[in-house]
């Protein structure tokens, strides 16, 4: 009796195993794929790799963004940063926002957000929507000062019934830019960025493969 | 093959699992709120049912009666773990909409309940005949379902469409209209079956 | 604060059934009566919490240091149905009582989608062992009080003149989508506790 359901068991598990091994690149090829098309959305034309040459920096609340620069030749272009805010409807909201070289956004995408469909969710084309500067957000300079909804006082009309969820994304926004601009001011001075975040991934990987040769 | 088709047919209306047997409600109202997620959830259970249905069916003779449930759970979670590992390699957006009800099909009781009641009784042809129109049945209502929120709610069918959105009302894409819309398409069910 | 902020959430804002979906199936099984409803949220209360940490010290334990999550769903289903199967037998001879007030419902609970849905959800939210816990009570007691609620309106129900067709699941499903929305009016609560 138990021998049987322990012979299905350890089938099973060997059979799993396979599958893994079989879906773990194309799965990972998936997630570098989306990375690669956010960034590629938000920055100008670049010929460098960001996502190799990315490293963090603080965002002014405790936490720190990971950074992409994009390059073309040895010149940076523009900056993708990987934003979030946890003060959406549903939890947490991801961003990705590009700026150009003179404090300008360029473009956003939406990487991960648990808002009502419907309504939180439409801050995907909201806030680039063309025809409607007082809700865009695109080509906003924020060196004049941060972005705030217009409820509150600010420029940006608030996506319809969905206040909390436009106060979460101006609150990303802002957050990257701050992480921006000391990229930038340390770009420019020529000082080298703070610990780059590839090194460290590198680092832990290569710590985990160490602790797998112990076994 | 006649009785096959039979059983086939039997599963879209006779049984049809949400409508009539009422069973995987919990996927059923959340999966469904635009057509082609009420459709792929439909065919993700309906992959783990014809093959759960059609291993099981191979190994009735070999399993104990005394430890059959924990091994239909097993043959079952596995199935379900490939097709996580599938979706979230090739179709990761439609996998990141689906979220936790793709491991949840394992507590789906479509699944364990045509394991027990025909895939256990029943020879290898029938059982996939069984799975595929149980999991025929069951994708068509979701389908049925998430494309009336859908339109209901946003104008659209499969992102396509129909009238303007504003004149939808999105209470149907919420969380009340799951429960108002199926509660009235069970009492449609009902009516034109007792005629 | 946070921890508040959780509860408050799994509660009322997320609340398991009107919101996630989560444990349907018994829900509309076993709320024709108050009695059978009390006994059911308590139930799964109780297997719900041991459920919870359990497979979250597993996770932690195991399948992470092995590099073995793609075995979650397999182990958890399987730890789950064990879990059932002890937490009958022990009651049995610990608490008779407690027993006789749960045992019926004790089989039910394997394949409610709830305990298995939380034990996913907390690895997946990246909480800590106390979250976990906390949010799996909250939890738990979200889904007894919708039972309790919904319960008692079905007793009423019971009383009225409905059309055939809507007798039974479909008066049922569409009193739970009012009950829905009514619950929808909690939603931006939490921001308080932020």
């Amino acid at each position: 009796m138990f021998l049987s359901l322990s012979i299905i068991c350890l089938t099973v598990a060997v059979l799993l195993a396979q599958a893994n091994k079989m879906t773990a690149k194309p799965i990972a090829e998936a997630k570098a794929m989306k990375l690669q098309n956010a960034i590629s959305e938000v920055v100008p034309l670049f010929d460098n790799d960001p996502v190799a040459e990315a490293y963090l920096m603080p965002d002014g609340s405790g936490d720190s963004l990971l950074v992409y620069p994009a390059k073309k030749g040895d010149e940076v272009v523009g900056y993708a940063i990987n934003s979030s805010s946890n003060n959406g409807f549903g939890g947490e909201i991801q961003i990705m926002v590009g700026f150009d070289i003179e404090d300008r956004i360029i473009n956003y995408a939406v990487l991960q957000h648990a808002e009502t469909p419907g309504l939180g969710s439409k801050m995907a084309e909201w806030f680039k929507n063309p025809e409607k500067q007082s809700q865009s957000v695109i080509g906003r300079d924020l060196s004049q000062g941060t972005l705030i909804v217009s409820k509150d006082g600010g420029t940006v009309d608030a996506i319809t019934a969905s206040t909390i969820t436009s106060r979460a994304f101006l609150e990303a926004i802002n957050k990257a830019y701050l992480a921006y601009s000391d990229s930038k001011a340390e770009a420019f001075s020529g000082a080298t960025p703070t610990t780059p975040a590839s090194e460290e991934a590198h680092a832990s990987a290569e710590i985990k493969e160490e602790e797998k040769n112990n076994e | 093959m006649n009785n096959n088709l039979k059983v086939l047919i039997n599963g879209v209306i006779k049984e049809n699992p949400t409508f009539v047997l009422l069973l995987g409600m919990c996927p059923t109202l959340a999966t469904t709120s635009s057509a082609i997620n009420g459709m792929s959830m439909g065919l993700a259970t309906m992959f783990v049912l014809i093959c759960s249905n059609m291993v099981i069916s191979m190994l009735k003779n070999v399993i104990p009666d005394m430890v059959r449930i924990p091994a239909y759970i097993v043959v079952i979670a596995t199935f379900v773990t490939i097709i996580e590992m599938a979706m979230n390699a090739y179709v990761p957006a439609l996998a990141d909409s689906l979220g936790i009800f793709i491991p949840l099909i394992v507590v789906n009781c479509i699944v364990l309940g045509r394991a027990e009641s025909f895939a256990s009784k029943n020879g290898v042809f029938a059982s996939i005949f069984d799975g595929a129109g149980m999991g025929l049945g069951f994708t068509l209502s979701l389908s049925v379902l998430g494309g009336i929120r859908e339109l209901l709610g946003t104008g659209k069918i499969f992102s396509i469409n129909i009238y303007p959105e504003q004149y939808g009302s999105l209470l149907f894409v919420l969380a009340p209209g799951a429960f108002i819309v199926l509660g009235y398409l069970i009492a449609i069910f009902n009516k034109l079956q007792h005629k | 604060m946070e921890l508040i902020g959780i509860i408050i959430v799994a509660i009322f804002v997320n609340n398991v059934v009107f919101s996630q979906f989560l444990g349907i199936c018994p829900f509309l099984g076993v709320s024709k009566k108050v009695d059978t409803a009390i006994g059911m949220g308590l139930a799964v209360t109780f297997v719900l919490t041991i459920a919870t940490i359990v497979t979250f010290l597993l996770q932690k334990g195991i399948l992470e240091q092995f590099g073995l999550e793609y075995l979650q769903t397999i182990t958890f289903i399987l730890v789950i149905a064990a879990l059932v199967q002890m937490v009958e037998i022990v009651l049995k001879k610990i608490s008779p009582a407690l027993y006789q007030a749960l045992g019926v419902f004790l089989p039910l609970i394997t394949t409610n989608c709830v305990i298995l849905g939380v034990a996913i959800l907390v690895i997946q939210k990246e909480y800590s062992l106390l979250e976990s816990v906390i949010y799996a009570v909250a939890t738990a007691l979200g889904y007894a009080m919708a039972l309790i609620i919904f319960s008692s309106i079905r007793e009423q129900l019971a009383l009225t003149k409905i059309p055939k067709a809507m007798q039974g699941i479909p008066i049922a499903l569409i009193t739970a989508g009012i009950i829905a929305m009514s619950f929808m009016g909690f939603s931006g609560i939490d921001q308080v506790f932020k």
